[in-house]
């Protein structure tokens, strides 16, 4: 097997929130892919000098079509150019499906807690929307963690997949009248309990992935059962 | 050929020799499959498995009377960054493998919470692998592997398994974590082997 570079046309560009883009792509020959996989994204400019990086697939292939949801991040390289200046029609190199481990198939059979920091929402919106796709009732609770309502992703749709849906606010009050903070033991009760037999998804930055996990197994959690994805040093 | 990017520059960092398709980062992330795996000091052992299945076990303490080295070095993580000038304090594999009896080609790492990477022996010996416990003058914090981890700098990050416990020496190649799922067997940056078939 080996992972082509291939082009992918922009489709469609959607405002997801003030400062993040869901950005639609035509591949052809697209492979298919598994809810939690990602691609590498390659730009290069003019005079050849060149950058890549990982974006989560955010739902199951439609046939060529792939897409994928960046959150700028501030001075960066490459995600404010994807949200600011990319138009449709636009053509970019990008490689994929990878990753085989944060994955969910609908075979899992078992129970499934999601836990998103942040723009950590990508790959297990995949996840819940593949799951929606399949038509299956595996019961799915998702503990989604950001800095307040301008910053939820998908806001509108979570509510529409008949899954357990609990969003917390860093920096203000919860829809719960949770007081604003980052994620804390006891938000960990909304989710399937240690004796559950449940698989745990964490993913988001690495200061919430390893405070979430440390916590779960804490709470008695199998380590086995939880599985992690770190997409950046700081952050929400 | 690649396609040019319409309106692309980017930041051009005052680059400095990287491996292709990375790049800079000050601070140091972290990519693990799950949870880190909580172990003491004192309940950290190390263990070499030869061909012939004999066993050589290190413990924590022995680890600190053995000569220890501090390597500077260059590591590069498949997800993209690099990081350039890290210090570390440890051991090299050398110092181990004169302990044990062996003409293996290749060997899997074994890490504490289940994790697995594999290499040729070739490349954890002769100065260009060490098992590290101290990171830029400190004990290395469990996020980063302690308490101690794999430093092979020259592969991507990671071959340099993190909460080491033994290394199994055999004349067969047998692919391991990350390897079954997609990632390249070998893992040189500079030859951009990132994904299998690379
Ligand atoms: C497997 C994987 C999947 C990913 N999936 C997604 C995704 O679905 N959506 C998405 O938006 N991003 C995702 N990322 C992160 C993405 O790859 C880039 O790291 C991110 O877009 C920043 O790139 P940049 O070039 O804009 O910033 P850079 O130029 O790389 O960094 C600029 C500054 O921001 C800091 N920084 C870098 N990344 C982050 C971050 N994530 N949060 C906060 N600060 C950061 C850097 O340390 C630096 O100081 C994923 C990363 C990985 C490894």
């Amino acid at each position: 097997m080996v992972l082509r570079w291939l082009p992918g046309k922009v489709a469609d560009i959607r405002v997801e929130t003030p400062t993040s883009r869901t950005i639609v792509f035509d591949v052809p020959d697209w492979a298919g892919h598994l809810a939690g996989q990602h691609i590498d994204v390659r730009l290069t400019a003019e005079d050849g000098y060149s950058v890549q990086r990982s974006y989560s697939l955010a739902a199951p292939a439609d046939e060529d079509r792939i897409e994928i949801l960046v959150q700028k991040v501030t001075d960066g390289e490459v995600s404010p150019f994807l949200v600011d200046d990319l138009l449709p029609d636009d053509v970019i190199e990008l490689r994929g499906p990878i990753g085989g481990w944060f994955t969910w198939e609908p075979s899992l059979g078992k129970p499934v807690s999601l836990v998103a920091g942040g723009s950590g929402i990508v790959p297990l919106m995949a996840m819940i929307r593949a799951r929606t796709q399949a038509g299956s009732d595996a019961g799915f609770k998702l503990l989604y963690s950001v800095r307040g309502p301008a910053d939820e992703y998908y806001a509108e749709e979570l509510g529409k997949h008949g899954i357990e849906v609990t969003t917390i606010y860093t920096r203000s009050e919860s829809p719960s009248g949770r007081p604003p903070g980052r994620i804390r033991p006891e938000d960990l009760s909304v989710l399937w309990p240690a004796d559950a037999g449940a698989r745990t998804y964490v993913c988001g930055p690495t200061g919430f992935v390893e405070a979430a996990a440390q916590a779960l197994v804490d709470q008695g959690h199998d380590p086995g059962t939880i599985r992690t994805e770190r997409f950046g040093p700081s952050g929400g | 050929m690649s396609i040019v990017t319409r309106g692309f520059r980017g930041r051009r960092d005052s680059a400095p020799d990287l491996p292709p398709g990375q790049y800079l980062t000050r601070d140091f992330p972290v990519l693990s499959a799950g949870p880190t795996p909580r172990i003491k000091q004192d309940d950290w052992q190390f263990t070499i498995t030869n061909e012939a299945g004999d066993k050589h076990t290190w413990t924590w303490r022995d680890l600190l009377a053995l000569p220890s080295e501090q390597p500077t070095v260059d590591i590069h993580c498949v997800t993209k960054w690099s990081k350039l000038q890290t210090s570390w304090q440890g051991v090299s594999l050398d110092t181990f493998f004169e302990a044990v009896d062996t003409g293996a080609d290749y060997a899997v790492v074994r890490s504490y919470g289940g994790y697995t990477t594999n290499l040729p022996v070739e490349d954890l010996v002769d100065g260009k692998a060490w098992l590290v416990y101290r990171y830029e003058g400190d004990d290395l914090h469990p996020e980063h592997g302690g308490p101690v981890r794999l430093l092979v700098p020259h592969l991507y990050f990671w071959k340099s398994a993190k909460w080491v416990k033994g290394l199994e020496l055999s004349d067969d190649e047998q692919p391991g974590f990350w390897e079954t799922l997609g990632y390249h067997n070998y893992g040189d940056p500079w030859r951009e082997q990132r994904y299998s078939g690379d």
